[in-house]
């Protein structure tokens, strides 16, 4: 048996807006292992979003317990969820999410810096995440030279910086062609198959299916969980 | 973070946005380099008048008629009771510890030939005057005490009264008439320029008898008392004070030190270098203000930039970091500007005009601006630190 990486217990979140509480999360109970590579999908509105920023610690739950990678991670202040998120998490959004104004390579080294890598150190590690997926000859350029899928590259490389234990990745081919999309899903599965635990948010079934395990969630409620 | 990679950062982000970054600081060079600017006119308006002071003579106590800040007759005239005789009394009773010159002064216009020259100041002095006050004589020589005893009719003449009177000849052995008299000129003065915007090379300086006749006068405007050695101006102004009101009240006469008239002109001249100061300290206290406003605008444009950096694990200090080294570096290289251009205009015009650049004005306003750049930028940097990375990554 794997080791449980991340165990969500009982986790419920409520939003609340002029004195009116709307539960989104109604209790959530869910374990991933390590080399999982799931699929969380569900309508919008579901509460998927919700669940995943959670899960990757931008958010916090009302009730529930969340252990993450042996650790309680439920009333971190947002310091301590930082320096988590730093080391544990690696996020790939569907807007990509990099930063305009600098380099790819800049791009991809940014986690690293608020780690406290050595700048020779994480240079190195950059160029090696870009070479392996066939973007050493873009390294220099700013995000908007590249194309939509070389940008998603990017933003895993960025999430693999640090070596986390999980990658979140958030409708991570909807702002993409078909073609780039199957790209990207095909690194996402090759960092799986070398161990990576992947959580993967889409609304897309074709999406959902390359993954291996798929939990789908309905009125902030797991309703079906299959592989 | 590293504070070389802060750096990299802040002066990125400042040069994508140029002419902004450039115009924020302009508002800190005004106000840089009107401190400095103001504060040197005060200070070289201070050593002016100081050096202006002590070069009239070592060790002197003036005797003014009236009270300072006292009693007046009606209508604030002064009645003056001091006397040619006082002068003589003092002199009399300190021979041997001070010079004394009491002085005359009129206004008066002087004739030679079909030329003449108005609203010259006529002084009468003593013998010993050159001694007491600073006077340097170009040509010629000042009147002797036998002159000053017989009340004899001879003059010394300032450049003013040499350039609107003599333009061909020399003027020594000329007579010059003041008046109904006529005067040998024995001297001409050095030049001395203008105090405050009065000429003090239009004028006379014949012997106090003879003035005394020219004007019918018994009376001195100014008894010039000048102490053998510093150590001896307390007991020259104390015993002096004794002499004279011997005869007269409090009321009639001030005494005045060089130095009391110095500490007395610093007072006001401190006042008046701090009044300057602070207005231009207001000025950069609005450049602070634009700083703050544009740091503002910056972290709201920037807000989906921060809920980036912080899902990658930014702490708080490392946004507030960022963003107050960014105000800093704003307020600072503007104070840095701001204190060039304050220093070159402080120099160029010294040139025309009274200006002495002082190190503490330019320290001070360094130290300013980066106070207000820390001031002014921490509010908008803690605004960023504070963004919530869910709501900072939503942001469009």
């Amino acid at each position: 048996m794997k080791k449980v990486l991340i165990c969500l217990q009982k986790i419920e979140k409520d939003y609340i807006s002029e004195n009116i509480k709307t539960p989104v999360l109604k209790g959530i109970t869910l374990n991933i292992h390590d080399g999982d590579f799931i699929a969380i999908t569900g309508p919008s509105g579901s509460g998927k979003s919700t669940l995943m920023n959670i899960i990757g610690l931008l958010d916090t739950p009302t009730r529930g317990k969340y252990v993450l990678h042996g650790k309680d991670v439920t009333g971190l202040t947002e310091d301590e969820a930082s320096l988590i998120r730093n080391k544990e998490i690696g996020f790939v959004f569907q807007s990509f999410n990099l930063l305009k104004r600098i380099s790819a390579l800049d791009n991809v080294m940014l986690p690293a810096i608020y780690a406290g890598i050595s700048e020779h150190e994480r240079r190195k590690k950059s160029i090696n995440l870009l070479t392996t997926l066939g973007l050493s000859n873009r390294m220099n350029n700013k995000p908007n030279q590249l194309s939509g899928g070389q940008q998603q590259k990017v933003a895993i490389a960025r999430a693999l910086m640090n070596n986390p234990s999980i990658i979140l990745a958030d409708e991570p081919t909807g702002n993409l062609d078909t073609k780039s999309g199957e790209d990207v899903m095909r690194v996402l599965k090759d960092f799986n198959q070398q161990g990576k635990t992947i959580v993967l948010i889409t609304h897309e079934s074709n999406i959902a299916n390359k993954a291996k395990k798929i939990i789908h969630i309905q009125d902030g409620q797991i309703v079906q969980y299959g592989n | 973070m590293e504070i070389k990679q802060l750096l990299k950062l802040a002066l990125n982000s400042l040069n994508v946005n140029k002419l902004r970054s450039i115009l924020t600081m302009l508002g800190i060079i005004i106000g840089v380099f009107a401190i400095i600017l103001l504060v040197s006119i005060g200070s070289g308006l201070q050593s002016y008048i100081t050096k202006e002071i002590a070069g009239l003579g070592s060790n002197l106590i003036f005797v003014i008629p009236g009270r300072v800040g006292g009693a007046r007759t009606p209508g604030g005239v002064i009645t003056n009771k001091l006397q040619i005789s006082d002068a003589k009394n003092i002199e009399l009773r300190l021979k041997n510890e001070a010079n004394i010159s009491g002085a005359i002064q009129k206004t008066s216009s002087a004739k030679y030939k079909n030329k003449s020259d108005k609203g010259v100041s006529i002084l009468g002095a003593s013998a010993n005057y050159p001694i007491i006050v600073k006077t340097e004589i170009q040509s010629g020589s000042f009147f002797s005490e036998s002159q000053e005893r017989s009340a004899s009719k001879v003059a010394l003449i300032g450049q003013t009264v040499l350039n609107n009177l003599f333009t061909e000849i020399s003027p020594l052995g000329e007579k010059v008439s003041i008046g109904n008299n006529r005067y040998t000129i024995i001297g001409v003065l050095e030049k001395k320029g203008a105090l405050f915007g009065i000429d003090q090379d239009n004028t006379i300086i014949i012997p106090v008898t003879t003035a005394q006749r020219q004007f019918g006068v018994t009376s001195v405007n100014t008894i010039y008392i000048s102490a053998k050695t510093s150590d001896l101006i307390p007991f020259v102004e104390n015993k002096a004070k004794e002499i004279l009101l011997k005869r007269l009240t409090e009321d009639d006469f001030t005494l005045q030190t060089q130095e009391s008239t110095l500490s007395t002109i610093t007072n006001i001249t401190n006042i008046l270098s701090l009044a300057l100061g602070g207005i231009a300290a207001i000025s950069l206290l609005v450049g602070g203000v634009g700083v703050a406003n544009i740091m503002l605008v910056s972290v709201t444009e920037r807000t989906r930039e921060i809920g980036i950096r912080k899902a990658l694990g930014a702490k708080k200090i490392d946004i507030l970091k960022q963003f107050l080294l960014e105000a800093v570096i704003l307020s600072l290289s503007g104070g840095t500007i701001g204190i060039i251009f304050g220093v070159v205009a402080s120099v160029v015009l010294a040139r025309f005009f009274v200006s002495e650049v002082t190190f503490w004005s330019i320290f001070l306003a360094f130290g300013f601006s980066t106070v207000v750049g820390v001031v002014f930028g921490i509010f908008p940097a803690i605004r960023a630190s504070r963004l919530s990375p869910i709501e900072a990554l939503r942001y469009e």
